[in-house]
Order: C-alpha cells, then sequence, then structure tokens
C-alpha cells in the first residue's frame, strides 16, 4: 500500500499524514465551536476548560503507549489494567514501604516497563499473538493488584506531595489567573518525547517498519524480536506514567479501576487517524483524537443530554472519523 | 452551499442556546451525580429523583459512571457539574476521599452537596441519604438462619470487594452470623461482580465444593438472581438463597421459590430525600447528619403489601 511506504518515514509532525490530522483537528474546533455557541457560560469558562485538560490526561498518555503499539499493527489490550498495576505498585514502594517519592516513581514506571517487556517476550518468543498476549496480561495484572492491595484502595495522604504530581499547578504558581494542573503538562511532555522518539529514533523507524512489511524487515537481517520487545517494553514505561497520574489525581491506587481503559485509548488513537493495520500514525493526531473523546463527553455534559445518548453519540462519532479517514485515504 | 450550510447551523444553534438558557434561567437546578445508571436500582433511585423534582418543581440531572470502579470518570461527572453553576449537588461518592478536592471546590462556591447512597468522610456534604448497609445485611444473616435452622454451611456470592455497600453488606452478613449463630459456617465469600453468569458460575462451583452447603447470601441483584440462576442449571435444591434489592428477575424467582426472600433497600426514597434534602438545604434548613432511608426483608408473602410494593422496582 502507497500509504505505508509514504509514513514510513514521516517528518516530526507526520508528513503525509498532515491533512489527517488537519481534519481531526478540525473536527475538535467545529466540537469546540458547537458547545461555545450552545452553552457560552457553562462549557467555555475556565473551570471547565481545565476540567477538559485534566479529564484527557490519563486517556491521553495511555494512547500515546497505544499508539506505539498499533503503529506496529500489534495491539495492547493490557494498558488501562497496566497503568492501575502501576499506581498500585507505586502505593506499595511509597506507602508500604517508605520508598521516597522519586526513586518510587522511578520504580513504578520501571515496573510497568517490566510488564512491557513480558508481554512482548509472550508475543515474540511464546509466538502468542498480541491480542491473546495482552489480553492474558489484562487479566493477569488486574488479579495481580487485586491480591497485592488485598482488595483495597492504597491512599497517598501520608506522601508528602505525592497529590501534587497531578493536581498541583506550576503554571497556576507563576500565572495565578492560569491554574492548568500538571498532569496536563505532563501529558503534553510525553507527548514531546514520544513524537521525538518516534519520528526521530531508532526505536521510532523501527515501529513503523513493523507495520509497514515485518517480514522484510526480519529479512534485511534485523532482530525484530528484540525491536519489538523493545517497543512494548517503552510503551509499558508509558502506562507507568499514566498510572502515577491517575493515583496522583485520585491521591491512591484504586485496584479494580481500568479494565475498558484500554478501549477509551484505542479509540482516541484511531479517531487521531493511527491505522489498525500497522504502519501509519502520529503522536500529534492521537493526542487530538483524545481531546475530541473528551471534549465531545464534556460537552453533551454541559448540554444534560442523557447518558444512554451520550453514548450512542460517542460511538457514532468514532465511526464517522474512521470512515472519514478511509474516504480520504481512498482517494489517493 | 457551504455557507448556507454553516448559516443554517449556526441558526439552529443559536436558537438552541437561547432555548436552553431560557428554560435554565428560570428553575433551580440540581445535577445528581450517582454510582452507576444501567443498573435498575439505579433508574429507581432516578425514579424517586424525578419525582421529587416535580414535586418541588426544581431541575434534575442523574448520571453516573459505566461501573462502579471508575472513581476517575465519576469526578470528570461532577467537575463537569459544577461548571454547570447548579443551585445543590447530590453526589454517590465512589470513593469519598479522592472527591474531596471538588467538593471543596463546591463548598468554596457555596453550592450545597448532598451524598446519597454512601457517605462521604468529610463535613462539606450536609447530609446523607443511605440504607444502612450492615444493618440490612444482619437482617439478612437472621432470615438465613430460621430458615435453615440455625445451623450448617452457607456462602456468600458479593458484588464488589472494594465499595462500602459491597463491604458493608458482606461484614454485616458474616458478623452477624458469628455474633449469633455459632453452629452457623461461612465456607466462602466469593465475588462476581454482580453480573448475572458470573455469579450463577460461582453458585455451581459452590455446591461443588461444598455439597452440604445450605443457603448463599448474595448481596446484590445481579449476584442473589445469578445464584438462583446457577443452582437451576445444577439441578441443586434445598440450597437457601437470600437476596439483595430487587428487579424483576429476583421478584420472579422468589415467586418461584428459588429465592427464599430478600432485603430490600428503599432507592425510589433514596432518590427523593436526596433531592427534598437538597432543596431544605437551599431554603436554610437544618439537616439531620443522616437520612436513613430504610430496608425490608420481603418474600412472597408480603411482596404485594402495599408498604413493600411500593419500594421494590422491575
Amino acid at each position: 500500500m502507497s500509504t505505508h511506504k509514504e509514513s514510513a518515514r514521516p517528518g516530526l509532525l507526520g508528513g503525509g499524514q498532515a491533512k489527517q490530522k488537519l481534519l481531526a483537528f478540525a473536527s475538535l474546533i467545529a466540537l469546540i465551536a458547537v458547545f461555545t455557541v450552545l452553552k457560552p457560560d457553562a462549557f467555555m469558562n475556565r473551570d471547565n476548560i481545565i476540567g477538559i485538560l485534566q479529564s484527557t490526561t490519563v486517556i491521553g498518555v495511555l494512547a500515546i503507549a497505544s499508539t506505539f503499539i498499533i503503529i506496529t499493527s500489534g495491539i495492547d489490550l493490557s494498558v488501562g489494567v497496566l497503568m492501575t498495576f502501576c499506581a498500585v505498585m507505586a502505593g506499595v514502594f511509597m506507602v508500604n514501604l517508605g520508598i521516597p517519592m522519586p526513586l518510587g516513581i522511578v520504580l513504578a514506571i520501571g515496573m510497568g516497563c517490566v510488564c512491557g517487556a513480558l508481554s512482548g517476550l509472550a508475543i515474540t518468543k511464546l509466538k502468542v499473538p498480541p491480542f491473546i498476549a495482552t489480553l492474558g496480561m489484562m487479566m493477569l495484572l488486574k488479579g495481580a493488584s487485586l491480591i497485592i492491595t488485598n482488595t483495597r484502595p492504597i491512599y497517598f495522604s501520608d506522601v508528602e506531595g505525592f497529590d501534587q504530581i497531578a493536581l498541583g499547578s506550576l503554571i497556576g504558581d507563576l500565572i495565578p489567573a492560569l491554574p492548568i494542573p500538571n498532569g496536563v503538562l505532563i501529558m503534553f511532555l510525553v507527548a514531546v518525547v514520544c513524537a521525538v522518539v518516534l519520528n526521530k529514533t531508532a526505536l521510532g523507524r523501527y515501529t513503523f517498519a513493523l507495520g509497514s512489511n515485518e517480514e522484510a524487515v526480519r529479512l534485511s537481517g534485523v532482530n525484530v524480536d528484540r525491536w519489538k520487545v523493545i517497543i512494548y517494553t517503552f510503551a509499558g514505561g508509558i502506562c507507568g506514567i499514566s498510572g502515577l497520574l491517575i493515583a496522583s489525581r485520585l491521591n491512591s491506587a484504586q485496584p479494580a479501576l481500568g479494565q475498558g481503559y484500554e478501549l477509551d485509548a484505542i479509540a482516541a488513537v484511531v479517531i487521531g487517524g493511527t491505522s489498525l493495520s500497522g504502519g501509519v500514525g502520529t503522536i500529534l493526531g492521537t493526542i487530538i483524537g483524545a481531546f475530541i473523546m473528551s471534549v465531545l463527553i464534556n460537552g453533551l455534559r454541559i448540554m444534560s443530554v442523557a447518558q444512554e445518548w451520550q453514548m450512542v453519540l460517542t460511538g457514532l462519532i468514532i465511526i464517522l472519523a474512521v470512515y472519514t479517514d478511509n474516504l480520504r485515504r481512498n482517494k489517493k | 452551499m457551504n455557507a448556507k450550510r454553516q448559516l443554517l447551523a449556526l441558526t439552529a444553534g443559536l436558537a438552541l442556546a437561547g432555548f436552553s438558557s431560557f428554560a435554565t434561567a428560570q428553575e433551580i437546578y440540581i445535577p445528581l451525580i450517582s454510582k452507576g445508571f444501567q443498573h435498575q436500582f439505579w433508574q429507581a433511585v432516578k425514579q424517586g429523583a424525578d419525582q421529587a423534582a416535580k414535586d418541588y418543581k426544581v431541575k434534575v440531572t442523574f448520571e453516573g459512571p459505566e461501573t462502579e470502579q471508575q472513581v476517575d470518570k465519576q469526578i470528570d461527572m461532577l467537575s463537569a457539574a459544577l461548571a454547570k453553576k447548579p443551585a445543590a449537588i447530590g453526589f454517590a461518592a465512589l470513593d469519598s476521599k479522592a472527591a474531596i478536592p471538588l467538593l471543596k471546590k463546591a463548598q468554596a462556591a457555596k453550592i450545597p452537596v448532598i451524598a446519597f447512597d454512601s457517605g462521604v468522610d468529610s463535613d462539606i456534604v450536609l447530609t446523607t441519604a443511605q440504607t444502612d448497609s450492615k444493618a440490612a445485611a444482619a437482617l439478612a444473616a437472621d432470615k438465613m438462619a430460621e430458615k435453615i435452622g440455625g445451623e450448617g454451611e452457607v456462602a456468600v456470592i458479593g458484588h464488589d470487594q472494594t465499595s462500602t455497600t459491597g463491604t458493608g453488606r458482606r461484614d454485616g452478613f458474616v458478623d452477624q452470623i458469628k455474633a449469633k449463630y455459632p453452629k452457623i459456617k461461612v465456607v466462602d465469600i466469593q465475588y462476581g461482580g454482580g453480573d448475572h453468569l458470573k455469579s450463577a458460575e460461582i453458585a455451581k462451583t459452590l455446591t461443588q465444593a461444598y455439597p452440604k452447603l445450605k443457603g448463599i447470601f448474595g448481596t446484590n441483584e445481579g449476584s442473589a438472581i445469578g445464584a438462583g440462576k446457577g443452582l437451576k442449571e445444577a439441578k441443586k435444591s434445598g440450597v437457601v438463597i437470600i437476596g439483595f434489592d430487587s428487579g424483576k428477575a429476583q421478584k420472579d424467582m422468589i415467586n418461584d421459590g428459588t429465592i427464599a426472600g430478600a432485603i430490600t433497600q428503599n432507592p425510589v426514597g433514596i432518590g427523593y430525600k436526596t433531592v427534598e434534602a437538597a432543596v431544605k438545604a437551599l431554603k436554610g434548613e437544618k439537616l439531620p447528619k443522616i437520612i436513613d432511608t430504610g430496608f425490608y426483608y420481603y418474600d412472597k408473602t408480603n411482596m404485594k403489601d402495599a408498604k413493600i410494593a411500593a419500594v421494590l422496582y422491575d
């Protein structure tokens, strides 16, 4: 497919996919415009905008992790539960074992990497398809989180400053009128770093290459298995960051949470123009996709649309988004 | 063409906006953020809230996350509700500690917060309209003991290991058995997430693992119905099921004898009292710390009584 070849070497902003992102971005702006017109006071006010930004952080970071996996034409069903597992492990390290916060953070992200690596190994060494390997991982980690916590949330109340990771506001300290929570900054920071990794490093090049034509990469002498494990490890670490964000936001690790979040993440990824068949995708697109989801849900809430209808509309938007993406591609 | 369409959309939007601002301008708006919305129980709470909204001439909306684990999504809902600058808020916290920062915001904005279904560990909430879970489950234990003759093995199929209703009902039942019925032994506690199918599988496994099992307590609608289905499928008779809440399937099973009886809360009352308390708070009336919305045991014999029938839902 021509699109695959073309996007195997995108620029920092995704080159050939600029149009798709433009379309996604235009949809986002259109959504915001509609809600602003309909509910100018409640929707377009500072606190609500900050609420939207904040509600995007966790899914946004998870979606970034999923973007890497999906570009390799894999899928990771365990991201939501892995996020929870990392939150739980952060609690174990910092609350139960009393490890200082900076080290606890590194260890929690490390746990994400370890779990990602395990999924990667199951896929490459045991030859279990990604869907199954990560499905197994999802169940395994969900159980592990419940066992470790004895099914009770771990509270971070005694870890000084932990809630500041997501809820504090460095910007607000400088500009009091703009209390954008740190969690939002972290999401954008993760996005920028990941965009660079995806487009400017060997890891990124192989992510695209594996999704475009794994066999060709293998035949050219590249250790495909090794790169796959590295990519899953990297994505696992990103899930760890997401785990810290949600734990900080809730000031607790909720062991039963997380299942279903992988689907929200996947939705954000595909709305952002990443193809489930692999080889195509951008981080910017994913972030826009995540915002489309959260703006839509927030806006419908502000409009007091009944919840059943919120779901119907969200579903329609997802299908519509991918349909327009297909249209654009077929035109080429 | 395109411009025309845009103009049309804009006009429609403006018209809608005009309409909605007109509608809200003269109404007292009270959003209820619940723990769920799909479950029949929450629909009954909503029904009560809608009734109160009608009686007190206020506007009520009702929202809750898809599962009772999605603490962060519930917080997003609370945040959006606050953005609408409501007169008061009804809130059934999934994790009360996690919601404190937003509740503080509500307090700062002088928006009264009424908790319902389960409490919030904070004096920000003016009152809590709820069922005493432990006392309700203790009544289930008494009824279980009565039905199995005061001795033997029983098991619990719980709906959730983390929420206060999940743990409260489990502990209320187990503690009562331990304290009052030394000859009854709780041999197993399993969790089916309130899912009919999972709970049915658990019930079947329990009868395999404990052939002498005499009773099962299902801690919510799905758990009880699942227990009934499981026993039916296993063709196992003589095991007493005590359920919780109502719903058509559970009521049918009580009528045909699969389930001996169940504890019902008063979900319609919970919804009604929440909105009523919010209205009272807006008028500056003083509220008690807890509004006990009550619970009853019901079975085939008293299901049709006016007092019981009023709180059962389909």
